[in-house]
């Protein structure tokens, strides 16, 4: 049985992780473990930059030795990059293993906001359940509530809802069916 | 267009720049490929059509100022947003007067990145919608209207090819419901002036007055009831086709006017003071003999020298009885789609009697003729009895000329007189009219001479 790994870095995961679990079995139909790693951040640390290379992680999280895997969800509270952007909220492979998911800007800390518990919570949920959209082979959507949105703020992030639109579900049963066939 | 249609190549001398954008355009659903230098770039161009490339200015070996020259040679309509590490204007500048579609600053917020490939992704959409729009112009650029396999008609098509690609002004000249619309739209579709308009002006239609105000517009206040300004379809026409439908009919003054127009491409707006330059060519029709009305002093021997460049003389109908199967299939095939009837075709005697028919109204009378059987027909084919309104006796007497009442009385006087052997008496008898009568009729059809010559 495979199951969706879950591997908070360096953050207690105590207040969202129910909650991620359970929206990740009712959008892919897996149970999830969570498993503290050996991921370290020093090393995705750049220095100039003053933050975390995102794509860094992602190496050392598919480098994870997990047989039972079907993906592997990484998540961080430290400020994530690629080389070209200026930030990410996080990183996913396309039709690929692992992703990783960032707390540090969905936190109203960021933005000089008191932290809601709650809504960072629900924008975690957002994030980890597009990047996993990601590595079963979803692209962006262009419907503004579908959780396979683009977002480039974190405002739009809440404007998107928890769920895939009528046209990613089918797309992402799809994809299951045929990889179930494999 | 969905974003799998569109390809984007990343040319980048660093692998880490290269992965990142490779991989986010790959999450929009974009197909994406990269290179590392021009070189390989250059290569990659060559194996198939790109839609947009991003590309580093500094890179070793041709740097991305040269790529883009480079990629703008071997197409110009591809897509080139540079990279630079610094925010360096002068470069910027340069790219962009060189063509590129804008340029990105190391490192990019990822909504301004998305936004940038939004527009660019926009830009070729219209690119392509152009393209196909442009290729639609083309394919329609022989009107399907004018159809045909006759001699004649092919005569006209060639001809129309011949003086297509010239600026020069044409004359059509044919009867009434000929086509000659047809034939001057098929002209400015083959010509280089084809994306631009072609305004067609019935002159016959006009008042002198009117029409002087329909060619040239009119300045605000330029006479009673000109309320606003009013472009005039000369300036409509300004670099495209002017039709000048029925150009016979017009009066010396506008034969004197537009004749200047057609000489200096100049012309005053009603009520305006200022000179307004046009671009546009001539096409004309007429039904007359333009040459005659020279001769009789009715039309300008200078402007139809003007005008009388190349002339396109459209065969009637009656002179090319060979294309009335196709032009009739066609117009039933037109009105089928647009009046939603499941009508395929025409039976092969109903054919027979449209080709024998002389049509004096030409493609036009046929095309209404067609219509009306098109409304009331039942069937799937179009029968004799369909077309009864236009040939009452259509079945007994397919192909003769409807006969006068007159005919008819006289046809049977002269029968009856032979049936009684030429005894006035007995015919008056069988005929229930009186004696008198009988010899009225018979002088006026001259039935007693004609009978005594029998």
């Amino acid at each position: 049985m495979a199951y969706i790994y879950i591997l908070p870095v360096e953050t207690d995961p105590e207040p969202w992780i129910a909650e991620l679990e359970k929206s990740i079995r009712k959008t892919f139909g897996y149970s999830s473990k969570m498993l503290k790693p050996g991921i370290s951040l020093e090393k995705a640390f750049d220095l100039k930059r003053s933050q975390y290379n995102s794509s860094q992680i992602l190496l050392q999280v598919i480098s994870q030795s997990l047989p039972d895997a079907a993906k592997i969800l990484c998540i961080v509270d430290v400020d994530l990059f690629i080389p070209i952007l200026t930030f990410v909220f996080g990183e996913a492979q396309l039709r690929g293993i692992g992703s990783v998911v960032s707390l540090h800007r969905l936190n109203g800390k960021f933005y000089g906001l008191p932290c809601n518990g709650e809504l960072l919570t629900r924008r975690l949920i957002k994030e980890a359940i597009h990047e996993l959209g990601h590595n079963f082979g979803l692209v962006h959507c262009s419907n503004p509530v579908c959780v396979m949105r683009s977002s480039t703020y974190v405002e739009d992030i809440d404007q998107k809802s928890e769920e895939m639109c009528s046209r990613c579900a089918e797309e992402l049963r799809s994809i299951q069916v045929s990889l179930m066939r494999i | 267009m969905k974003p799998s249609d569109i390809s984007i190549l990343i040319v980048d001398d660093e692998a880490s720049i290269r992965d990142a954008l490779t991989k986010w355009f790959e999450l929009d659903g974009y197909r994406v490929s990269s290179a590392e230098d021009a070189n390989s770039a250059l290569l990659k161009l060559q194996e198939g059509p790109w839609d947009i490339v991003m590309l580093d200015i500094k890179m070793p070996g041709i740097d991305g100022l040269e790529l883009q020259r480079r990629i703008k040679k071997i197409d110009p309509t591809i897509i080139t947003i540079m990279i630079t590490a610094f925010a360096s204007v002068d470069t910027s500048i340069l790219a962009l007067k060189e063509g590129a579609f804008d340029y990105i600053v190391k490192p990019v917020d990822p909504d301004e990145m998305t936004h940038l490939v939004r527009n660019a992704v926009e830009q070729r959409r219209l690119h392509y919608e152009n393209l196909q729009l442009r290729q639609h112009i083309e394919g329609i650029s022989f009107s399907d209207e004018i159809i045909g396999e006759s001699p004649a008609i092919k005569r006209v098509m060639e001809k129309v090819i011949e003086v297509a690609q010239t600026d020069s002004t044409v004359i059509i000249k044919g009867e009434s419901g000929t086509g000659k619309e047809l034939v001057a739209r098929a002209i400015h579709s083959n010509s280089n002036r084809r994306y631009f308009p072609i305004i067609t002006i019935n002159c016959g239609a006009y008042s002198d007055g009117l029409l002087e105000s329909e060619l040239f517009g009119h300045e605000k206040g330029a006479f009673p009831g000109a309320l606003y300004r009013r472009q005039g379809r000369l300036e409509m026409a300004d670099k495209g086709t002017l039709f000048l439908d029925e150009i016979g009919n017009i009066s010396e003054k506008m034969q004197a006017d537009i004749l200047r127009v057609i000489e200096t491409r100049q012309f005053n707006r009603l009520g305006g003071d200022r000179e307004i330059d046009v671009d546009f060519r001539i096409i004309c029709s007429t039904t007359q003999d333009l040459e005659r009305a020279v001769q009789e002093g009715t039309f300008r021997e200078d402007l139809y020298y003007r005008l009388n460049v190349v002339t396109i003389t459209i065969p009637p109908l009656r002179e090319r009885k060979l294309d009335i199967p196709s032009i009739a299939r066609f117009f039933i095939k037109t009105y089928a789609q647009s009046m939603n009837k499941n009508v395929i075709d025409i039976t092969n005697d109903t054919l027979d009697m449209l080709v024998e028919y002389s049509w004096p109204g030409n493609v036009r009378e046929l095309r209404n003729v067609i219509e009306r059987a098109m409304v009331v027909t039942k069937g799937n084919l179009i029968e004799l009895n369909d077309l009864s309104f236009f040939f009452p006796s259509a079945e007994s007497d397919p192909g003769e000329n409807i006969p006068s009442l007159e005919d008819v009385e006289k046809e049977h006087i002269q029968k009856v007189l032979e049936l009684t052997n030429g005894n006035i008496a007995q015919a008056s008898l069988i005929l229930k009219v009186s004696r008198l009568t009988m010899y009225n009729k018979i002088e006026k059809y001259q039935l007693k001479k004609s009978k005594n010559n029998n």
